[in-house]
């Protein structure tokens, strides 16, 4: 198995600790190696690209002369980061004058060549998916989750090739092969309104409660995202909805690191769903699977 | 409403955005598909035709500008491929660069606080974040259920994680300023 350079991002350390812990053990018990990059910094996130585009590049700009020093390609776990790196990078290779811009800005070569890939395209490609299965101890029966890949994983126009932008398969397909009903939705790709949760909670809490009545009359009873905006907006916001909506949504949110932890039998794994402001418990023991 | 016009406008936009705003011919989809079109004054394809026709006050100073996520929907659907969000992101900063009091007070406020805080520690951590948004919105009330809940789930980390060597981050910072 390859060694891969690893951005963690922000969230990962905090309100997401549990997608950062699961990916890493996860990744770990794959036999994939993830070199945390030293001493990363925030990739800027909504707020530098809807205000500056030279800090837009340039953040992630310091983050990819470190990648380009240390060879390899580059994981990322969150879609903001991955969308933000990605978009940099691209940016930069097809742009000398921004890259010198860039270089001068950061004080570094900021041109690196290498792959930044997602943590779920990594596992698909190394491991494959019917390596998988061979693995799974514990299969996911009892859980039929939607995926919900959010709005910034698929989109960075033109740089994402290994799945469908307007309908990504890859989630789906891991789900399946560790044993869950994946349910059918269009919603994969709607955007769950992150970046507006704490200035524009009115408008973001509308988006949520859609994204769980749809995930209902799927036939869903649980999300399963890759992205820590959307576990964390998902979870936050679904709440305020309760008087305005007729139902009540409560369906638990999963990372699918902490799906693929479940199913491969690791023992850290109940450890993270205590950390769920949605508690997912109740589904887990209904299944048999905690 | 009526406004003057910047004839310059579409060039200025095309400019910083890279993008060719005048290649919309006003079909509608980015509109149409735009997950938070029902809480815009201003319709995504008509964000592009007031570029068209230099209608900058009303873009600079509409809600819209910050209402927008840059979900990149409408980018990934426009049939002559414009990236309508990126026009956005355009918008959003000339409308700061050029000192407009902005429809939505808080929307760049908060981005001013998310920025304050990767500037002070390279890192966002949730209590800076916050704190400071909070306090400079003065929207205290809300959220402090939630964020009481959020610290007893561990989602809240008390001590900052930090970038080592700050002063890079302080560079980037001091050398993107336009």
């Amino acid at each position: 198995m390859k060694t891969y350079s690893y951005y963690p991002g922000c969230s990962q350390l905090s309100s997401a600790e549990e997608y950062g812990v699961s990916a890493l053990e996860v990744a770990d018990a794959l036999g994939i190696r993830l070199e945390t990059l030293p001493d990363w910094n925030c990739c800027g996130a909504s707020s530098a690209h809807m205000t500056n585009h030279l800090l837009a590049v340039s953040l992630p700009g310091r983050n990819l002369a470190r990648a380009r020093e240390r060879g390899g390609d580059l994981v990322v776990v969150c879609a903001a980061c991955y969308h933000n790196l990605k978009k940099a990078q691209t940016e930069i290779l097809e742009d000398e004058k921004l890259a010198r811009r860039v270089e001068a800005v950061v004080g570094a070569d900021p041109r690196f060549r290498g792959r930044i890939v997602h943590l779920l395209d990594v596992i698909a490609e190394e491991v494959g998916l019917e390596d998988l299965v061979e693995k799974v101890t514990r299969p996911l029966e009892g859980l039929k989750p939607v995926s919900y890949y959010g709005c910034l994983m698929v989109r960075p126009r033109g740089m994402i090739t290994s799945d469908d932008p307007d309908n990504p398969r890859l989630m789906d397909d891991l789900m399946t092969a560790l044993g869950a009903e994946v349910k059918n939705w269009s919603y994969k790709t709607d955007c769950c309104g992150g970046s507006l949760s704490l200035t524009r909670t009115d408008v973001v809490v509308k988006l949520v409660n859609r994204l769980f009545e749809a995930a209902e009359e799927a036939g869903g009873n649980c999300i399963v995202v890759a992205c820590p905006m959307c576990l964390a907006n998902l979870e936050m916001r679904q709440r305020e909805g309760r008087l305005s909506f007729k139902l009540e949504h409560d369906l638990p949110v999963f990372f699918f690191t902490e799906m693929l932890g479940l199913a491969l039998g690791l023992p850290g794994a109940e450890e993270w769903f205590t950390r769920h402001l949605i508690d997912p418990l109740p589904l887990l023991y209904g299944a048999g699977l905690a | 409403m009526i406004n003057a016009l910047s004839p310059s406008l579409e060039r200025e936009v095309e400019e910083r955005s890279g993008e060719k705003v005048r290649l919309c011919y006003q079909c509608g989809k980015c509109s149409t598909g735009c997950l938070f079109n029902f809480a815009m004054d201003i319709l995504p394809h008509q964000v592009m035709k007031l570029v068209q026709y230099g209608q900058k006050e009303r873009l600079l100073s509409s809600h819209t500008i910050w209402i927008c996520a840059a979900c990149e929907t409408c980018t990934a659907r426009c049939p002559n491929d414009i990236d309508v969000a990126g026009v956005m992101d355009t918008l959003r900063a000339m409308a700061l660069d050029e000192g407009v009091k902005p429809a939505e007070k808080n929307i760049p406020l908060f981005h001013q606080c998310f920025l304050g805080n990767i500037q002070a520690t390279g890192r966002i951590s949730e209590p800076i974040l916050m704190g400071s948004y909070k306090t400079l919105s003065g929207d205290l009330a809300s959220d402090i259920g939630l964020a009481v809940k959020m610290l007893a789930k561990g989602k809240i980390k008390l001590i900052p994680s930090l970038v080592k060597d700050r002063r890079e981050v302080r560079r980037i910072f001091k050398e993107s300023k336009r």
